[in-house]
């Protein structure tokens, strides 16, 4: 990675609908843009190498790793954090299911949870439990044991009925 | 018999044993939870730590000459530029032979293991700090080093710390009965070597740090990813010379522990020390990586151990000679002994065992230091007796579960004193065996297995039955004499002018839901509504005296302290109740927020009452009126037993060694249960890490002292795949003798699970003679045992 260099580079990304332009350096990771630059906390990083998911992200509708992306790389796309999901007052369904099940403990690696989730309800059949361990197999939770977290995608899985 | 007649009875509903949604949800579902890198502060600076690549080494020189040229970069700190600011914190203790290591925010003179910090720099971005890291030379003279803690412990081995003298730091031993004359004499014997090899615990949020200095106050104000603020306070406020009201330390939202925040690190008082050098606020938060190499570790104990017994099964001796591998500190404030000494306290288990020699020695090895992880030594424990009682079973052909009924203290027994001094108070162990036996209908599991058996599968079941001692009071430490108090907490609960309650413990939750279960708890014991409860924690400055949340202690002593300190504050609000009524307080009730008077049709809120006491004048005679706050503390003195049995049923493919759980259930006595949801939360949570220990994860050094695991791609934690279904019982056969009738339960599915998975591995592998006695059982490490059992010699490791 080339070191610190004041050739900034303009940026312009629309997060939860909201669009943002920034001068930023090249390198800046996504996931520090969102944190850092646009004072996004929600989106959390456990490990800086795409393996934990922690950091997941919706980038142009589908779920991406922000730990893994450059934020000049998010030019003029759409995305969506956690921040954009629901409120405390009003949560959205995915929240919803995975405090009914006591989906999350410590609450670390829920936001990218939720946000990889939020993908596979909109593009995986999630039929069985099997494939939705395998779906969410890309996100790390250290606390759950990802039991609840399975019945609360189950749950959203049989009221979202078969894919079309 | 007549049925009592409760009808005049009023049946209130309780909190406390019902899935009540957890209020800490609504913030961290949404991204407004806050945790340390989070926190932000105007001229904030990050720091990035240079690490050693060395095992052990003198240094000679740093030269961060060029580490200036990066622009943004403020400040290159090493351990000479801190002389005089501090003192190291020491864990001390009575034990003898022992030798407490200091820690120094930086490394002092020498290194002593591959990632201990080293140089500090300072920038106006992390980024810029990272790129400083490069450009300054570290000038080592290498010293010679033992890797593996057989070497280390020999009298010749290099010394880590030359104080000591030794590499053996912590030697302890318990003898009860003649053991040598048990072990002639027995009709059968059965031994081996057990191991759990070094874990990282790998919470999902790595290590953060926050500093800010208060010109005005002259203070500093320390956020920290940590379940032990309260003691981090006490120390840190010592080693920086500061008053403790100038020293602050706060937990805010904290992504999981494990035990791997619930020490204190060189990288705390390293932030405060440059906070307060440069008066601005300082920011250091670990990467993986340097979690992977710095945090505290788990286990790695070699576990010599041999169990005789007759021909009926029962055990009549057990002995271990064990050496623990320490890492190159003793930890702050555990101390080395705090792993290493429970293997050999609990060793016996839940058995009765009379005859018992168990001796270790903790050894100090150019690694990062060992600390608390979930289930602390125990799951190294269970893991070796647990083999020994399935062993035993087969020598003597008897069924497993036959073999542990036959040795399982059972109810009038109780309480009962294990060789090594631990006190069974009363647990349902023999309760929890049946329990899951019945779970799984165990002649149809061993029927299923047999059937699998036939088609040539290699399918095991295993058991896993043990005891934890937990909410433990000020009788037991961890180190005699060491610096902290784990037997007390305190609770200070008041209702303010406006009848609100605030609850201010100094435990400090970090995932357990505890902000909803002890407002279930004060909500029940107080009589109010639980949405007008807040409960404060994670913060040194709530209660005089704290410590935090480990050790599976918060439901009991936080339960405990929040049941007294209700009651205490119950009667206060009668009080005043009764006057403002002029009633009897003991015609009085407290429900739903509401004061009614039995002897008249009068009733106050919680509100009315605040608003007489605090806010019109006269209401209240002035030398009866009494603030509505009361603090108490409370002392569980023992602790109480949790007890459990886990039993597994697994397959190993003979084609690519890799381990299936087809059947798991664990039946636990964990007491009276405050909040069902939660406690079968901690259950999978647990024996998730459990089945981690068994199957994945893995710290490996090599030769050269460095670590193979350098991010999460070679540190294997469970994924959604790797865990089955869990099924859980719950028995509350017995209540302990505590107030609440609470028993901690968080680390038991850590403790059980990896020795049920060795034992089914075994079984499964029996027809080959395999023994499974080191984890975690990687595919590779099975191919070596089949391996080596079909050539009929002993696996090259």
């Amino acid at each position: 990675m080339s070191e610190h260099t004041d050739d900034l580079v303009a940026v312009t990304v629309t997060v939860n609908g909201m669009t943002h332009s920034r001068r930023i350096e090249p390198r800046m990771l996504l996931s520090d843009f969102l944190r850092h630059g646009l004072g996004l906390t929600g989106t959390h990083v456990g490990c800086e190498h795409g393996v934990c998911g922690a950091c997941t992200i919706s980038v142009g509708g589908r779920s991406a790793r922000s730990c893994l992306m450059l934020a000049v790389m998010a030019e003029g796309l759409e995305i969506e954090t956690i921040e954009g999901q629901g409120t405390p007052e009003a949560l959205s369904r995915i929240q919803k299911a995975f405090q009914d099940h006591h989906g999350l403990q410590c609450g670390f690696c829920t936001p990218g949870m939720v946000m990889a989730i939020a993908d596979l309800l909109a593009h995986h059949p999630l039929e069985t439990d099997d494939q939705i361990r395998e779906g969410l197999s890309g996100n790390l939770c250290r606390c759950t044991g990802y039991i609840n977290i399975i019945a609360a995608v189950r749950e959203l899985a049989r009221e979202r009925g078969p894919l079309t | 018999m007549n049925k009592p007649d409760y009808s005049d009875v009023v049946m209130r509903p309780k909190l406390v044993g019902k899935r009540i949604k957890r209020t800490e949800d609504l913030r961290l579902l949404t991204g407004t939870g806050e945790y340390v890198d989070d926190v932000q502060a105007a001229g904030m600076v990050h720091v990035a730590i240079r690490r050693s690549d060395r095992p052990h080494a003198r240094i000679i020189a740093v030269d961060a000459h060029a580490a200036f040229d990066i622009p943004g970069v403020i400040g290159v700190y090493d351990m000479t530029d801190f002389e005089g600011e501090c003192e190291p914190a020491v864990p001390t203790s009575r034990m003898k032979d022992y030798y407490a290591t200091p820690t120094w925010p930086l490394a002092r003179g020498k290194v002593r293991y591959v990632g201990e910090p080293v140089v500090a720099v300072v920038a106006e971005s992390r980024y810029a700090a990272e790129d400083a890291l490069d450009h300054i030379v570290i000038d080592y003279e290498p010293l010679p080093f033992a890797i593996r803690q057989v070497d280390a412990v020999k009298d010749d081995a290099p010394l880590l710390h030359e104080e000591a003298g030794t590499n053996v730091i912590v030697r302890r031993e318990f003898v009860r009965g003649d053991v040598e004359e048990v072990f002639r004499t027995a009709p059968h014997k059965v031994g081996g070597t057990f191991r759990m090899t070094r874990k990282c615990p790998s919470p999902m949020e790595n290590r953060s740090y926050m500093a800010q200095w208060d010109k005005r106050n002259r203070a500093l104000t320390l956020y920290s990813a940590s379940n032990i603020p309260g003691v981090v306070r006490d120390v840190l406020s010592g080693c920086l010379g500061l008053s403790s009201h100038q020293l602050r330390v706060i937990a805010p939202d904290v992504g999981g522990s494990f035990g791997g925040k619930g020490s204190l690190y060189s990288e705390e008082m390293l932030v405060c020390l440059l906070a307060r050098k440069l008066q601005r606020p300082v920011k250091y938060v670990a990467d993986r990586l340097e979690d992977l190499a710095a945090m505290s570790q788990a286990f790695d104990e070699l576990i010599e151990a041999e169990l005789a017994f007759d021909d009926e099964g029962r055990f009549l001796g057990l002995r271990a000679d064990v050496i623990g591998d320490v890492g190159a500190f003793s930890i702050y404030p555990w101390t080395a002994a705090l792993e290493t000494v429970q293997v050999i306290s609990f060793l016996p288990g839940p058995y009765k065992t009379e005859a018992y020699h168990g001796r270790i020695r903790g050894v100090l090895t150019p690694k990062p230091p060992t600390g608390p992880y979930r289930g602390v030594g125990r799951p190294s424990s269970t893991l070796a007796m647990e083999r020994l009682v399935d062993m035993a079973a087969r020598k003597i052909g008897m069924d497993p579960a036959e073999i542990r009924r036959r040795n399982l203290v059972r109810r009038e027994d109780f309480p009962y004193r294990t060789a090594p001094g631990i006190i069974w108070d009363q647990s349902a162990f023999l309760e929890c065996l049946e329990g899951a036996c019945a779970a799984l209908d165990y002649p149809a599991l061993l029927d299923r297995r047999d059937a699998m058996r036939a088609e040539g599968r290699w399918v095991g079941l295993g058991f896993a039955s043990y005891a934890e001692l937990t909410g433990i009071g000020s009788r037991i430490s961890v180190a005699p004499g060491m610096p902290i108090n784990t037997g007390t907490e305190t609770a200070n609960i008041s209702i303010d002018a406006t009848g609100v309650v605030t609850a201010a413990f100094g435990v400090a939750s970090h995932g357990q839901g505890l902000e909803t279960t002890l407002a279930q708890i004060i909500a029940d014991e107080l009589g109010c509504a639980m949405a007008d409860i807040i409960v404060l924690h994670g913060d040194s400055s709530l209660v005089p005296m704290s410590t935090g949340t480990y050790a599976s202690r918060s439901a009991v002593l936080g339960g405990g302290a929040a049941t007294v300190t209700s009651r205490g504050l119950k009667a206060k609000v009668l009080r005043m109740a009764a006057l403002l009524m002029e009633q009897q307080t003991g015609d009085l009730d407290l429900h739903d927020s509401t004061v009614t008077s039995r002897a008249s049709n009068q009733s106050l809120t919680i509100k009315e009452i605040a608003k007489a006491v605090y806010n019109q004048m006269g209401r209240i005679p002035r030398d009866q009126r009494e603030d509505l706050v009361f603090q108490e503390t409370y002392d569980p003195y023992l602790g109480t037993a949790c007890s459990s049995t886990h039993l597994c049923m697994l397959e190993v493919d003979p084609g690519t060694f890799g381990v299936r759980i087809l059947d798991y259930v664990v039946s636990e006595d964990c007491g009276r249960i405050i909040n069902p949801m939660i406690v079968d939360g901690q259950v999978h949570g647990a024996v998730a890490q459990g089945i981690g220990a068994a199957l994945l994860e893995e710290v490996i050094h090599d030769g050269e002292g460095q670590s193979v695991a350098a991010s999460l791609a070679d540190y294997l934690l469970p994924v959604a795949t790797d865990i089955p279904d869990i099924a859980i019982v719950h028995i509350e056969a017995e209540l302990p003798n505590n107030v609440g009738g609470f028993r901690g339960m968080g680390e038991g599915g850590t403790i059980g699970a990896p020795a049920a998975i060795a034992n089914a591995i075994s079984d499964a592998l029996a027809p080959l003679g395999v023994e499974v006695n080191k984890l975690p059982a990687t595919p590779d490490r099975l191919f070596a045992l089949v391996r080596a059992a079909r050539q009929d010699k002993p696996p090259a490791e």
